[in-house]
């Protein structure tokens, strides 16, 4: 009698092929597979389709002009974003430098021996809760804790400082100051996660010869990891500065809503994000039209930020890899 | 070893030892004592505001939580104008539901699509496209989400609790595929090496073996992004807008929390504003409560 190896009747116990149907579910759910992994590029495609086709008109209508003028007046029916675009990328440029500076100096105490295992987990949980509290409830804080307490130090720096650009109005409420604190500490946890990321993937080998030549620990940091790490680093803030350019509801509660080109920290603003939330419903006609050009714009800004951030990110990953 | 000349005999040929003690006092110690001091003042300035939000939100929106008004504010109508009292009840309702209905068509979705991923390999130019596809899509403004939700329902069907609920589902499942595949990932290859062994089919170790075994690292990237969807308000602007009364019908536009801090913060009148702060006193417990199961799944796991 001919045996093979895997004979049904002997293998009957633990180990058997495939019959033909689980031949067949197999194939049929990698099918269904290919589908699904084609369903969520197909998403995005129809995402951008959707509100290009509402933005066309608007298009149409405003060209080029839609980023190059400065004025938004749903009477005259003119519709211009480049103040909000100023806002957009200025807020969240200082958002970076104060939530950059922070981020990576959490991820630098985080995994560079300065506390104990345990705390460092505690505080770890600390900033991740950071990411976790919602938007409008920083906007809340922002409002009612944020602009008070910033009030007497906006006063203060405009009257012995106003001959520098950044202090030269007064600061009568929301502003672009707030909104950038409140950015800097929504975009802090995103970076230093990341950051945390890019100084664990340092080789231990490459610290251990550091702190082997006699390094101090601010040495060891500035002259050896900090470089090492610098291209995750700089994935970090770019991811976080990505972030930043799409907050929403916090800046629409904080930054004024006013449509102004100005360097002063202490002068409202306005961005696309809160342009879009605080006008689009009251909106209606070419309005929500214009409204949809400027998510486009938005959506281009924030799509080239996050390529730029993944592409940094995925570089840094392959840089370590043979070193292991 | 003979050869080898001792301490004593290297100084007498001139030799000087060199100091390898690093002096409390000299610059290199000065600035390392100076760096660390900034590095943990920055640290311990980046948790005041957590800390400060929470103390505001128990000091604010506390005294009406946790007092008589306990079963009033969490049920009635949002007050009008100069009324006072009031309640929240309506938003609650709004935004568990629209949760829910977010839920039911992002998780799902998302995991299959990140089993999907998984099973086309990481060889499969589809797959990388889909992975790099949801990436991308974390990285979008919220608000984005709304915009696109309501080009697509709320143009032609107008503002629903519904359309909120989709536009939160598109939020989620890039969250949920990128935190799912990271769980598949995980599962250890000598795992799924026996099972191939023992004739398994790509298809029977996926849901066999793999699922089951990531099966805790996805409930917790499930759980947060729930969480994340329960405090976005920016999406649900666009599609359920708002609304004083308790939800009755899914075409409705709807209320849910974060909107109605929104509309609240602003106003000139102390019940509203005192709202507001219960509110998000509210919102934010609902969203610690995702968090920390989400941290107690991802415990037990390890």
């Amino acid at each position: 009698m001919r045996r093979t190896l895997f004979d049904r009747k002997i293998g009957k116990g633990i180990t058997r092929p495939p019959g033909n149907l689980e031949i067949y579910s197999d194939a049929g759910f990698r099918a269904f597979s290919i589908f699904c992994a084609w369903s969520i590029i197909l998403l995005i495609l129809f995402i951008l389709w959707m509100i290009g086709k509402q933005a066309v008109p608007a298009m149409e209508k405003y060209g080029f002009g839609f980023l190059t003028g400065t004025t938004w007046d749903v009477n005259k029916q003119q519709f211009a974003v480049l103040p909000e675009i100023w806002g957009t990328l200025y807020s969240s440029i200082l958002a970076l430098i104060g939530g950059g500076t922070l981020g990576i100096a959490i991820a630098i105490f985080l995994t560079e021996n300065f506390i104990h295992d345990r705390l460092a987990q505690a505080f770890r949980i600390t900033v991740e809760l950071l990411a976790a509290i919602p938007s409008v409830v920083y906007g809340l804080w922002g409002i009612y804790v944020l602009i008070p307490l910033l009030r007497p130090v906006a006063h203060w720096l405009h009257e012995h400082f106003s001959w520098i650009p950044f202090f030269q109005t007064e600061l009568s409420g929301p502003g672009l100051a707030p909104a950038a604190v409140v950015l800097a500490v929504m975009i802090l946890p995103t970076v230093a996660a990341i950051s945390v990321d890019a100084f664990r993937q340092i080789p231990a080998k490459v610290k251990e010869a550091t702190y082997g030549m006699g390094t101090t620990r601010a040495e060891a940091i500035f002259k050896v990891l900090l470089p090492t790490a610098s291209s995750g680093l700089l994935a970090a803030l770019v991811l976080g500065f990505g972030r930043a350019l799409g907050e929403t509801m916090a800046l629409a509660m904080l930054i004024g809503n006013s449509n102004q080109i100005s360097l002063s920290w202490f002068s409202p603003a306005n961005t696309l994000a809160s342009l879009m939330a605080s006008s689009f419903p009251e909106a209606g006609g070419i309005e929500v039209q214009a409204l949809m050009f400027a998510a486009l714009v938005l959506l281009l800004i924030t799509f080239l930020v996050n390529l730029g951030g993944l592409y940094i990110q995925q570089v840094t990953m392959r840089k370590f890899e043979g070193v292991k | 070893m003979k050869d080898l000349k001792t301490p004593k005999q290297l100084r007498k040929e001139g030799w000087k030892e060199l100091n390898l003690k690093r002096e409390p006092f000299e610059i290199r110690s000065l600035s390392n004592t100076t760096f660390t001091g900034v590095t943990w003042t920055l640290a311990l300035l980046a948790a005041v505001p957590l800390f400060s939000i929470i103390f505001m939100l128990l000091k604010n929106g506390g005294a009406r939580l946790f007092g008589p008004e306990f079963f009033s504010v969490l049920t009635e109508l949002p007050p009008a104008g100069f009324e006072m009292g009031g309640g929240i009840g309506p938003a609650i309702v709004g935004t568990l539901v629209m949760v829910a209905i977010a839920s039911t068509i992002a998780i799902p979705m998302g995991i299959l699509t990140a089993v999907s991923i998984k099973m086309l390999g990481s060889d499969s130019k589809l797959a990388r496209a889909a992975h790099f596809t949801a990436k991308v899509l974390t990285g979008f403004p919220s608000i984005l989400a709304g915009v696109f939700v309501y080009a697509v329902l709320v143009i032609s069907f107008g503002y629903s609790a519904l359309a909120g609920g989709v536009a939160l589902a598109v939020l989620m499942l890039p969250t949920i595929i990128i935190a799912t595949e990271e769980a598949l990932g995980q599962v250890p290859k000598r795992m799924t090496d026996a099972a191939f062994g023992m004739g398994c089919t790509r298809t029977q170790v996926m849901w066999k073996i793999i699922l089951p075994t990531a099966l805790p690292g996805i409930m917790t990237g499930v759980m947060l992004a729930v969480a994340g969807a329960a405090g976005e308000s920016a999406p649900l602007l666009f599609t359920a807008l708002f609304s004083n009364y308790y939800l009755s019908q899914m075409n409705e536009p709807t209320a849910s929390l974060s909107v109605l801090i929104y509309n609240f913060s602003g106003m000139p009148f102390d019940n509203q504003i005192e709202l507001a702060w219960t509110a998000s006193l509210v919102l934010v417990i609902i969203v610690l409560i995702f968090n920390i199961f989400a941290r107690v799944i991802s415990r037990k796991k390890t």
